[in-house]
């Protein structure tokens, strides 16, 4: 029996504004480059514009004589203190893992990386001085793009003898959760049907609105870092780790960070390299980089090819889905790495009973910039896959891409149920979703437009692309990321304080960067002691302030750390018992708890919380025995991830004459359990469903042959602005799927719409030219691959060389750097 | 994202802003609104050691009738000529293309002699001006000259403007009542055009004056299209033949958004359809 439980929720529910928006949107606020110390260095990094190369000599005297040079430093002028970068999840035992100094002195691997660093009483200065160090390099060849690597010919790290650093298999015969995928492709092989794709996820850019800033002052007892980043305790863990400074001596600080998306889950060698500047100089000292630098050297996303093949019988039900997976992780095996892509190992077979499964997945190393988690890691990439080779199911059938779904989901009555991945899903509503999606979304009417514009031949075509996605989220069960290599757990920690004139304070292990965790916990703590929301201060982000956490990502912050709060909450109330029943004259068992008061039952007399809070204070009237404190701490360790679900719709028109499209209609009907702020969840669907459209449409990051970033800023990197989407029908289904394994029944939302979204889009896209003999698109899918997609069967094709089977050489508007 | 130092100057006349690139030659760079200009500097990509501000001079601002041409001033920002009632008689084909100009915050920092000193192959200000047979009034040392815009775009990033010179104002040949359209073809709204069309027509169709945006080193006339369109009816079918010349003599890049091929489709497919817009067909 919980609080929650004893009172009807006041807060929880309602869509309070966000307590946390005047600063952070008006800037004035704790951002990490807003923070100045006396005495303060900055600093400017000299960056490899070769993806591959010796340093064969480095000259800083020109700089070192620049005006308010401190100093010039290279990679040989340190030793250990300088830590390295490490992989927290070598995703085998015999995973090839490069070490990756934060400022290598002998050899770069890709284009960005740091190779000298100024240091001088102005950022400008810094950066001035920045041009004047001599860098001599010998240049190596590059290995760019997936299926080069994969050929070993030329070596991202020569001493690695091969770039395939570590191959991943699931197999769920082996693992006992299903049956032989290779008997289901046989069998589909005589008499059923077997479709193969390879399909490609580009490479992303996290694109944060805050470029990485960090700031060290080394002058305290404990030496301090802000950094912009998603995961303080982490960096506080990793620094320990890898300078030998204990971590007692290292609090780390992530003051109001602007947004993350994956891209601050990291430990990143700007942080390493101006700990140890820092340090050496006993000065405290400043690193912020600018765009163009965020851009080429903070981690990047996704970057598969991944190869398909689903088996079904004549009517459409999958027997066998078998996934092989090629995942670039760029130069180095960054901080989750090669575990992103094993992360969507669990979510190929979705929504459906796949009797058979079996997932591969081969990382490989190239001169890139690395590559890491970017929202939904790993499951946007299943999701991706499945849903488009559920259409395309669909269309060989000849069925409705619902109704293919609806064959093979799993129905309501099955819960809880056991994957063929091994997870149990402990609740879902797919058909009350997918109804209320199609009814909003006005999907007949949609298809018969459709109809009638293909039958009059229209110049614009229309497209309905559906995603029926699930994911698993709250990352994560200790124990499970133990089984699978991870290095460390997936617990979340909470502290909650009563001041003495009843104020609460509410300390949690996450970290937000912008997810609205100070109002969503403000809430729920209302509800829990009530006490009134203005009155709970949430603090985060300082590992002085929260000793213990995992911080945000991977969808957590509410799932797990709500839960953790909702246990130290709980333990509030059980002490506050014990004084109210001894200062109230009464036994504890005729107390009752409600609205944050204790009342003798069938009296009027009763205490609240805030009183209870300023006795304990005053400590003049006390229980024999009882430890003066209400306050509690609690450590939650999840026991199942949860498994958001929802239907989404999309309808694109594309112009067959240009290639152009443009979204006409988007629905989704999310089920995400107990909703404890509305608003905050449609900014996070919202936003989610922008991002996972940009994949489809816009974002591509591209490197060329020589392995320098096309892409390397925003001209060429297309982020879209509200002068590019549409208004987003977002519903929730009446009765929500209530998450059994937490107190408030939540599921995680942070990254759901990204997760769907992009299957969604494409889906329409092709649907909308499926008739002109289209069955895929390569993403992002620009206005040339969709007009050239159309045009690659036409008897007079624009250029021959057009047809569009992907990955070919010298395929038009192909990434050189990935697909060949 | 921090520029090499530079000084700065702000003359209050066009005069003392020739003088002082007089002074300082090479090492001074002419800034108007700033919004192509900045993003270079604060890249590094250049480093000008003077930059002289044309912004406190007020005379380079507005648009004047001056009997057969409307006189529109160099430090007019895009917003301002989107806007003007003069334009929008004038030369609607300006006003149509200033509007599609980046976003609201550029249009208001961002001015049309800039942009068109910039001469950057993708702005949107070049083919308007070109279809219009606009003139370049370019002040010097020794007084000021006027350049026919078919003179006026040399290269990528170059004009007929000298080191020594600054553009003052842009002198439009009246097209009253003509019809106008600019068709840009992006995929973002913010970025700049792929392929883009300047149309403007007389009746429907007597004559036609066409502009393309980004499908050469220069903004290009369609001159076989333009010749082929006289006397055609503003129909779909009218115009058909008539566009399908409009990549004649282009030399589109490659690059991310699309091969030169495609652009030149785009260019063609665009074309009619800016043609049957400004006949308002």
């Amino acid at each position: 029996m919980t609080a929650t439980q004893d009172r009807p929720a006041a807060e929880i529910g309602r869509d309070r504004r966000r307590k946390e928006d005047q600063r952070l949107i008006t800037g004035r606020t704790r951002w990490t480059d807003n923070i100045t110390l006396p005495g303060m260095l900055h600093l400017a990094m000299v960056r490899s514009p070769f993806a591959h190369a010796d340093i064969t000599s480095i000259d800083v005297s020109e700089a070192e004589a620049a005006p308010n040079v401190v100093a010039v430093l290279t990679g040989k002028d340190f030793g250990e203190e300088l830590g390295v970068c490490i992989n927290a999840w070598p995703i085998t035992p015999d995973q090839k893992t490069p070490t990756h100094s934060p400022m290598p002195a002998d050899r770069v691997a890709f284009a960005g990386e740091v190779v000298a660093v100024v240091v001088a009483r102005s950022a400008a200065e810094a950066r001035d001085a920045a041009e004047l160090v001599d860098v001599d390099y010998a240049e190596r060849p590059a290995v760019l793009g997936i299926k080069n690597a994969l050929e070993d010919s030329i070596l991202a790290h020569p001493d690695l003898g091969t770039n395939k650093s570590a191959l991943w298999v699931f197999d769920s015969a082996e693992a006992g959760t299903g049956g032989d995928v290779e008997a289901a492709i046989e069998q589909a092989r005589t008499d059923g049907i077997l479709i193969e794709r390879e399909y490609r996820q580009q490479r992303l850019i996290p694109a944060f609105m805050e470029p990485r800033s960090v700031v060290v002052d080394p002058t305290g007892e404990q030496i301090t870092m802000w950094t912009a980043t998603q995961v303080p305790h982490i960096v506080r863990f990793a620094l320990a780790a890898t300078t030998g400074v204990p971590e007692s001596k290292i609090r780390v600080i992530a003051p109001d960070v602007g947004g993350g998306f994956g891209g601050k889950l990291q430990t990143t060698p700007e942080e390493w390299i101006t700990w140890a500047v820092a340090r050496r100089l006993g000065k405290p000292a400043k690193y912020t980089e600018t765009r163009s630098e965020s851009l080429m050297a903070g981690h990047h996303g996704r970057d598969q090819v991944q190869t398909l093949t689903l088996a079904a019988d004549r009517d459409g039900n999958v027997t066998g889905f078998k996934v092989h997976l090629d995942a670039d992780l760029g130069a180095y095996v960054a901080l989750v790495g090669g575990g992103v892509p094993v992360l969507g190992a669990f979510m190929f077979n979705a929504i459906y009973k796949f009797p058979s499964y079996r997932f591969e997945c081969q990382t490989v190393l190239t001169n890139s910039t690395w590559t890491d988690a970017y929202r939904g890691a790993g499951r946007p990439e299943a999701t991706y896959a499945v849903e488009r080779m559920m259409d395309e199911l669909a269309a060989e059938v000849g069925v409705d891409p619902l109704e293919i779904r609806e064959r093979n989901w799993i129905t309501h009555e099955e819960f809880p149920f056991t994957t063929v991945a091994g997870l149990e899903y402990d609740s879902g509503n797919y058909e009350a979703a997918t109804a209320r999606a199609r009814e909003v979304f006005g999907y007949d009417a949609l298809r018969a437009e459709q109809r009638e514009r293909r039958e009059r031949g229209d110049r614009v075509q229309l497209g309905i692309g559906v995603s029926t996605f699930t994911e698993m989220c709250g990352l994560a069960p200790s124990r499970v990321l133990g089984s699978l290599d991870y290095g460390a757990g997936g617990w979340e920690h909470a502290s909650v304080r009563m001041t003495p004139l009843g104020k609460v304070e509410v300390v949690t292990g996450t970290s937000a960067h912008g997810q609205g965790h100070e109002t969503a916990f403000s809430q729920i703590v209302a509800d829990l002691l009530g006490v009134p929301f203005e009155d709970v201060e949430v603090l985060h982000g300082d590992t002085q302030v929260a000793p213990k956490g995992l911080d945000t990502y991977g969808s957590r912050s509410l799932v797990v750390g709500g839960e953790a709060l909702v246990r130290a909450a709980d333990k509030v109330v059980e002490k506050a018992k014990v004084l109210a029943a001894h200062l109230l004259e009464a036994s504890a068992d005729d107390l009752e708890y409600a609205g944050g008061r204790f009342t003798v039952r069938g009296t009027d007399q009763g205490l609240a919380i805030q009183e209870l809070a300023t006795a304990t204070f005053a400590g003049h009237n006390y229980p024999d025995g009882m430890e003066l404190s209400l306050d509690a701490d609690a450590t939650y360790d999840p026991v199942n991830f949860n498994y958001p679900h929802g239907t989404h719709l999309c309808a694109m028109e594309v112009d067959t004459e240009t290639g152009a499209v443009r979204m006409r209609k988007y629905t989704c009907c999310d089920d995400i359990g107990v909703i404890i702020n509305p608003l905050i969840v449609a900014g996070q669907v919202h936003g989610g469903l922008v991002q996972g459209i940009a994949q489809a449409l816009w974002e591509e990051a591209v490197h060329d042959e020589s392995g320098t970033l096309v892409s390397g800023s925003f001209v060429d990197y297309l982020l879209p602005t509200s002068a590019d989407t549409i208004s987003f029908d977002v519903v929730h289904t009446d009765q929500p799927s209530v998450c059994t394994t937490n107190t408030l029944g939540t599921k995680g939302v942070g990254e759901a719409g990204t997760i769907a979204s992009t299957p969604a889009v494409v889906n329409a896209v092709v649907d909308a030219v499926r008739h002109l003999g289209v069955d895929d698109i390569q993403m992002p899918c620009t206005p040339e691959r969709v007009w050239r997609a159309i045009h690659a069967h036409d008897g007079d094709a624009p250029t021959p060389e057009a047809a569009m089977p992907h990955f070919d050489e010298g395929a038009p508007n192909q990434d050189e750097g990935a697909g060949q | 994202m921090i520029p090499v130092k530079f000084d700065y100057l702000a003359p209050s006349s066009v005069e003392e802003a020739l003088a002082a690139l007089g002074e300082h030659g090479d090492d001074a760079k002419i800034i108007a609104g700033g919004q192509s200009l900045l993003p270079v500097l604060r890249m590094r990509l250049n480093a000008p050691e003077v930059l002289i501000d044309l912004g406190g001079i007020d005379s380079l601002r507005g648009v004047r009738d001056d009997g057969d041409a409307l006189v529109i001033g160099a430090m007019t920002t895009h917003h301002d000529v989107r806007d003007d009632p003069l334009v929008k008689e004038h030369a609607l084909l300006l006003s149509k293309a200033a509007a599609e100009v980046a976003d609201a915050q550029i249009r208001h920092r961002g001015t049309f002699g800039g942009a068109l000193a910039h001469a950057d192959p993708a702005g949107d200000l070049g083919a308007p001006a070109l279809a219009l047979g606009a003139r370049f009034v370019i002040a010097g040392p020794g007084g000021t000259r006027t350049v026919e815009a078919a003179d006026f775009f040399v290269d990528l990033f170059e004009t007929a403007i000298g080191e020594d010179e600054i553009l003052t104002e842009v002198r439009v040949p009246k097209h009253t009542g003509w019809g106008a359209h600019y068709e840009k073809f992006v995929r973002v709204a913010h970025q700049w055009p792929i392929v883009a069309v300047a149309a403007t027509v007389r009746g429907s169709i007597d004559e036609a004056r066409i502009g393309l945006t980004n499908m050469g080193s220069t903004p290009l006339r369609a001159t076989a299209t333009e010749a082929a369109l006289a006397g055609a009816s503003a129909t779909e079918d009218g115009v058909r033949d008539a566009a399908a010349l409009a990549a004649e003599g282009t030399a589109p890049p490659t690059d991310l958004n699309g091969a030169a091929d495609y652009r030149q489709h785009l260019a063609r497919v665009l074309t009619g359809r800016a043609v049957l817009k400004a006949a308002g067909a």
